[in-house]
């Protein structure tokens, strides 16, 4: 059995740690820190949080007011609050005047469960990719997230980092480092690229395995820099295997698989399918369930590729490039 | 920087900078005239009497720091940027033109002495909190001041900062409300009410002063009774004209966000006085 962690588990205890190293970092809350995890640091360094009660949009103008004044920012809520109550304030000052804000929001996507639709952050990487400045990142396990979480601190610039609310697969193991805009190819594979973020990466790892034992080759990756993307390592993806399945626990709107196709599209078009959520709401339920009743499991993915490999035996698409011609920056 | 207390310099100063917003915006053909009339002699006795600071480079820790928070008076604030040495005078009639350092509303990736873009109504009480916090972090003794507008407290993150500078107790914040008494739209009392102003910001903690918002002794004297107030944040509520200093510009909503046309861009100037 795989060991599982928390990638909000993993940022609070980050934190800690980074608290030491970095006496300019501050964390701010709004009234979430017990699950985003920032009590962790509010414990350990009790006059560097600031607990901004239930006022995202107040939250967000003071992490700018505290980096404008020479501070390192951690703001921390719900994926949803952060990204949608508070977008125009991270956009007009945070964004817009490139601070030293680091927005950490946990409870992204569907496994937020019980809570429901209201508190379901299916958006939140379209909002925060669409603004200029903004580095988008999007940790697939505990190891990925403590790497980014450490190199945010270092980084001089705003960042959004999405963490989950469901303990998910290790993937990596410590020896993993951060580098901005660069994308991991976690299996070789020749005859589709699954591309995932978040807890999708774990699924379409396993449908990786699926595959193969149908005689299939997928190649695996993870852009879990999802904004800068790393378009070399998509389009040389696309290139070699000629087909491409997106899967993010997101809408396939303005997310990943809409990040994907529009580098596609205009540097080398294969066949592709995106997974996610396809214009509906989240709903209540265990997440397990939410993730097969959204269409976000290793099966998904693994029916998307036989769809996308129909579709390019079709000739539809461009389909596979020529190998030799591959050169890559 | 050496304070001017002589309230007749403190005054010609208030002058020129009234006559540099009429000539930007006559040139620039748009902009902001009346919010940035109004809260001419606030920001003068601010900047020119009680703010310590360098005065080329008034950004940055150390020194007392201001936020526009009613963003569109930003002719205003470059004016007294200008004045301070931040940038040549010139460039103040590049106003909103293309390529200029000096946006429409304002930007600090290109104007010198800016802290944080504004604009958008409502977001500089949080920014000059975070501002605060900073400071006493640091053990910086800097005052931080924000001027805030009348209609823009009609925004209800500015009722969150209010909250939040009172619980933190940012007893180094200084917020000004101009209070002009119109928006857009028309009278703040027809918009959307907002008295009464002073029980509100009491009720929310805060230290609460008002003032005549024209009178230069009564704004300075209240600065410095605002430095002695401790565990709790200030506000002054300044009582202005909008539009003061040209008859044809007073207390006329139609001057909110239009630039005068020729002929009373000479009227102005009679008014005020010339350069």
């Amino acid at each position: 059995m795989t060991s599982k962690e928390s990638t909000r588990v993993e940022y609070g205890k980050t934190l800690v740690k980074l608290g030491e190293e970095y006496p300019d970092i501050v964390v701010l809350d709004a009234d979430l820190s017990g699950s985003t995890q920032t009590h962790l640091f509010a414990k350990a360094f009790p006059d560097r949080f600031f607990n901004m009660g239930v006022a995202e949009q107040d939250l967000m103008g003071t992490a700018a007011g505290l980096a404008v004044g020479g501070k390192i920012p951690f703001a921390s809520t719900f994926a949803m609050f952060a990204t949608g109550r508070a977008w125009e304030q991270i956009r007009q000052t945070i964004a817009y005047a490139n601070l030293n804000v680091k927005i950490v929001a946990s409870h992204g996507g569907v496994t937020v469960g019980e809570d429901g639709g209201s508190h379901q952050a299916i958006e939140d990487l379209a909002l925060m990719r669409i603004l200029p400045n903004m580095v988008v990142l999007v940790p697939a396990d505990g190891p990925q997230t403590r790497a980014m979480v450490r190199w945010a601190a270092g980084y001089r610039g705003p960042v959004y980092i999405r963490t989950g609310r469901m303990p998910v697969p290790v993937i990596y193991d410590d020896s993993y480092r951060f580098e901005l805009g660069r994308g991991s190819i976690l299996r070789e594979g020749r005859d589709v690229t699954l591309i995932g973020i978040g807890l999708m990466v774990h699924a379409c790892l396993e449908a990786a395995r699926l595959l193969e034992a149908e005689g299939l080759s997928a190649r695996v990756l993870n852009l879990a820099c999802l904004k800068p993307l790393d378009w070399e390592l998509l389009v040389d993806s696309a290139r070699r295997t000629g087909a491409v399945v997106t899967a993010e626990e997101h809408l396939v709107t303005g997310g990943l698989g809409s990040a994907v196709s529009e580098i596609l599209s205009e540097n080398w078009p294969v066949p592709m399918r995106r997974i996610g959520l396809k214009d509906v709401f989240g709903i209540s339920g265990k997440p397990e369930l939410l993730l097969k009743h959204f269409g976000l499991t290793a099966d998904d993915v693994k029916a998307a590729a036989k769809q996308v490999l129909a579709r390019e035996n079709r000739g539809s698409g461009r389909g596979r490039g020529e190998l030799s011609a591959i050169s890559k920056g | 920087m050496n304070h001017l207390t002589d309230e007749a310099q403190l005054k010609e100063i208030a002058r020129q900078i009234r006559v540099d917003i009429v000539e930007m915006l006559f040139r620039a053909g748009s902009g902001h005239l009346g919010g940035s009339l109004s809260a001419t002699d606030i920001l003068v006795a601010l900047f020119f009497g009680q703010m310590r600071l360098t005065p080329a480079d008034p950004c940055g820790a150390g020194q007392d720091r201001f936020i526009l928070s009613k963003g569109h008076a930003a002719p205003l604030l470059y004016a007294v940027l200008a004045r301070l040495g931040c940038f040549p005078r010139e460039e103040l009639f590049t106003l909103r033109q293309f390529g200029s350092i000096l946006q429409g509303h304002p930007d600090s990736s290109c104007t010198p002495g800016v802290e944080i873009p504004t604009g958008s109504l409502g977001q500089g009480l949080s920014i000059a909190n975070g501002l605060a916090l900073a400071a006493r972090l640091s053990g910086d003794p800097s005052r931080i001041y924000v001027l805030l507008g009348d209609g823009e407290v009609q925004e209800g993150q500015i009722w969150e900062a209010a909250m939040s500078a009172a619980h933190y107790r940012l007893d180094n914040l200084t917020a000004i409300l101009d209070r002009n008494r119109l928006q857009i739209d028309g009278r703040t009392a027809e918009v959307m009410s907002i008295e009464p102003l002073h029980l509100k910001w009491e009720a929310f903690g805060w230290h609460t002063l008002q003032v005549d918002g024209h009178s230069i002794s009564e704004l300075l004297a209240a600065f410095k009774a605002c430095e002695q107030v401790k565990g709790r944040p200030s506000i002054i509520i300044a009582h202005t004209v909008k539009g003061k200093g040209v008859s044809i510009f007073e207390g006329q909503k139609k001057y909110h966000g239009v630039a005068p046309n020729a002929e009373e861009y000479q009227q102005a100037l009679k008014e005020l006085g010339g350069v």
